[in-house]
């Protein structure tokens, strides 16, 4: 069966909601630790890295990989909600 | 075994591999030819994404970069794993829920002109092009220094393999080939990282040996910290300190971003796999596997720069191990006695520095220098192959679709049959993989100057034209078209001028706003952007059934 947003009222702003937690949490990580922040980041030491240089290098993308989860996640939930995964 | 014959065996066996996938993946309709009938399991399409995203230049020159850049190559190591964030959660789902072939396919309808789709057909022609060049070029760089092959024996090889599995399998063959592809290249890529970090620090994980303790006859104390100290008795910028000013790397790391979500030949992969939820979690995947090489190719830049210049700095030129004759036989190690005194001074101060190292070496030469096993450097030839072959074949796909499918099949020659499209399809591979070849073999002056074009052109058109076409269901074609054309020349002009017209004043000081020819697509985007909300403000609404198809593609299903 075919969906469209019409059908599935209040779908399109849930989606929305979820979008925009996640990209804040990706322009936060990417832009104002990994750049902007950097330096002030780098006075925190653990083991042999400085936390800027290792966010910028490694830790944000773990990161990315993590939120791209969490997106996977909350879509399937949202789709059931919705009755959505019927995948017609 | 002698490495060289190892090296054959291993590259030859692949080739073997590569070929077998190819004939048992033939394509048998114009779907199949295209998107491999939509039939993908994500896991398989994550492998294949990764493959095709990580081009020769990840595998061979990314690491090498890094390490000659330190804490400024971050710039390539977010933005070209932030941009599949905007792709998996943007783009990817919205775009497999359209359910057609390729990008100009969504760019025509979505703004119900041809005009639209024929700025996409060119930007996606030019863009794949661009790219493809460098590939071929890698691959016979690979074969000439691992195999003593000229270099254009080497292309023309390339060629023979890539067309082969292109030909018979479209995309349903390339997927396949690309899936035994990645496990080649990830092995190849992570098994002098692991021997290497073992050896230095004595850790099995690089990523952990990346932040520990040196072995103490590499001199001891944190990995990083020791690397710092090298580089500055040596007058360099501290190795996890930045020289270029935040602004633009903030711009740089964007344009890779936008550019990368926006890049036709990753987009189209989504196409492949069988409903929404598939192309999401096939998102995922394709982020983890190109996650393990892009967290350890920071790891293997830092050891290899410190066994670098431990083995060569201030040391008698005589007593250079065997690898460094070898890599100086083709040029990527130069070094030159000013002083006469027998020894290697490598410095940053130009005037005093005798050695030259090509940012390759990190990646080729890294198994010898940390005097692994012979096979080690055998493996690293297949895996910069692999790399190479398979960005290639997703680029050509994106090319030869571009011409049988948007330009024959929903322009030209409407009335055209199935089989005569496919033939066509299989007809225009045959000439891109001529294309590429020839400029494998005769490459402009400025290939690493044109990738920055890719990522900005990408940028500056198709990111915002895809993304307004999901998001703003308001959005019409003026609006749309008028966007992409300023983010192109916009973009365009910027890069042409200070590579080509002016390029004296290539630099901080001539930059405008201080903003580099990399990271200029990001003002590109955000001007298309810009014009497309007002030029759809004083134009008309788009049709009400293009609105009801945004309103479909919303929800899966």
């Amino acid at each position: 069966m075919k969906h469209t947003e019409k059908d599935s009222p209040g779908y399109w702003q849930e989606n929305i909601r979820i979008l925009t937690i996640l990209m804040s949490i990706w322009f936060i990580v990417s832009f104002l630790m990994g750049i902007v922040f950097v330096d002030q980041l780098d006075n925190i030491r653990f083991a042999g890295f400085k936390l800027g240089f290792w966010i910028s290098q490694q830790g944000s993308i773990f990161i990315y990989v993590l939120l791209v989860y969490l997106y996977l996640k909350a879509m399937d939930k949202l789709d059931k909600k919705y009755k959505l995964d019927d995948e017609s | 075994m002698s490495v060289q014959i190892m090296t054959y065996l291993f590259v030859g066996l692949t080739f073997l591999l590569y070929i077998t996938i190819a004939i048992k993946s033939r394509a048998f309709s114009t779907s199949d030819f295209y998107i491999a009938g939509a039939h993908v399991p994500p896991l398989a399409n994550g492998l294949a994404t990764a493959a095709d995203w990580m081009s020769a230049a990840s595998f061979i020159s990314m690491a090498g970069i890094i390490s000659f850049m330190g804490r400024d190559g971050s710039v390539y190591l977010m933005g070209w794993t932030g941009g599949y964030v905007l792709l998996a959660m943007l783009i990817a789902p919205y775009l497999r829920d359209f359910g057609k072939f390729t990008v100009p396919d969504f760019i025509g309808e979505r703004y119900y002109s041809q005009t639209a789709r024929m700025v996409a057909l060119l930007c996606a022609i030019f863009v794949s092009f661009t790219y493809v060049a460098g590939q071929m070029r890698g691959v016979g760089v690979v074969f000439s220094r691992f195999l003593e092959v000229d270099i254009n024996i080497g292309v023309l090889i390339g060629m023979t393999i890539v067309f082969f599995y292109a030909v018979l399998g479209g995309m349903k063959g390339i997927t396949y080939t690309q899936v035994a592809q990645y496990c080649v290249l990830i092995f190849a890529f992570m098994v002098p990282a692991i021997f290497i970090s073992l050896l230095m620090t004595g850790n099995i994980i690089p990523h952990i040996g990346f932040g520990s303790e040196l072995n103490p006859e590499y001199g001891g104390g944190y990995l990083l910290d020791r690397l710092d100290g090298l580089n500055q008795e040596l007058g360099f910028t501290a190795y996890t300190e930045s020289i270029r000013s935040k602004l633009d790397v903030f711009f740089i790391t964007a344009a890779l971003m936008l550019g990368t979500a926006g890049l036709p030949h990753v987009i189209i992969r989504f196409f492949t796999v069988p409903n929404v939820r598939a192309a999401r979690k096939s998102a995922l995947y394709a982020l983890i596997f190109i996650a393990i090489l892009y967290t350890t190719a920071p790891t293997i830049a830092a050891f290899a720069r410190t066994n670098l210049i431990n083995t060569v700095s201030n040391v008698e030129y005589n007593e250079m191990p065997e690898w460094f004759k070898t890599w100086e036989a083709t040029n990527l190690i130069v070094f030159e006695d000013k002083n006469d005194d027998g020894r290697i001074q490598y410095l940053a101060d130009p005037e005093a520095n005798e050695l030259t190292v090509d940012r390759d070496i990190i990646v080729l030469a890294n198994p010898e220098i940390a005097q692994l096993p012979n096979w080690v450097v055998a493996l690293v030839a297949a895996g910069g192959l692999a790399a190479a072959l398979s960005t290639a074949a997703g680029l050509l796909l994106v090319i030869s679709s571009a011409i049988s499918h948007d330009l024959l099949k929903s322009n030209l020659m409407p009335q055209i049959s199935e089989k005569k499209e496919l033939l066509s399809a299989r007809i225009a591979i045959f000439f891109a993989v001529c294309i590429a070849g020839y400029f494998g073999i005769n490459p402009p002056g400025f290939v690493a100057e044109v990738v920055a074009f890719a990522f900005g052109l990408a940028s500056s058109s198709f990111f915002p034209a895809i993304v307004l076409g999901i998001f703003y269901k308001r959005m019409n074609k003026e609006g749309a078209i008028s966007g992409m054309l300023v983010g192109i020349i916009f973009t365009a002009s910027y890069i042409i001028y200070y590579t080509f017209i002016n390029p004296a004043a290539d630099n901080a000081e001539g930059w405008w706003l201080g903003i580099s020819p990399e990271g200029i697509g990001t003002l590109g985007t955000i001007l298309n952007f810009f014009t497309a909300f007002v030029v759809c403000y004083f134009t008309a609404e788009p049709p009400q059934e293009v609105q009801a198809m945004v309103e479909d593609i919303r929800v899966p299903g």
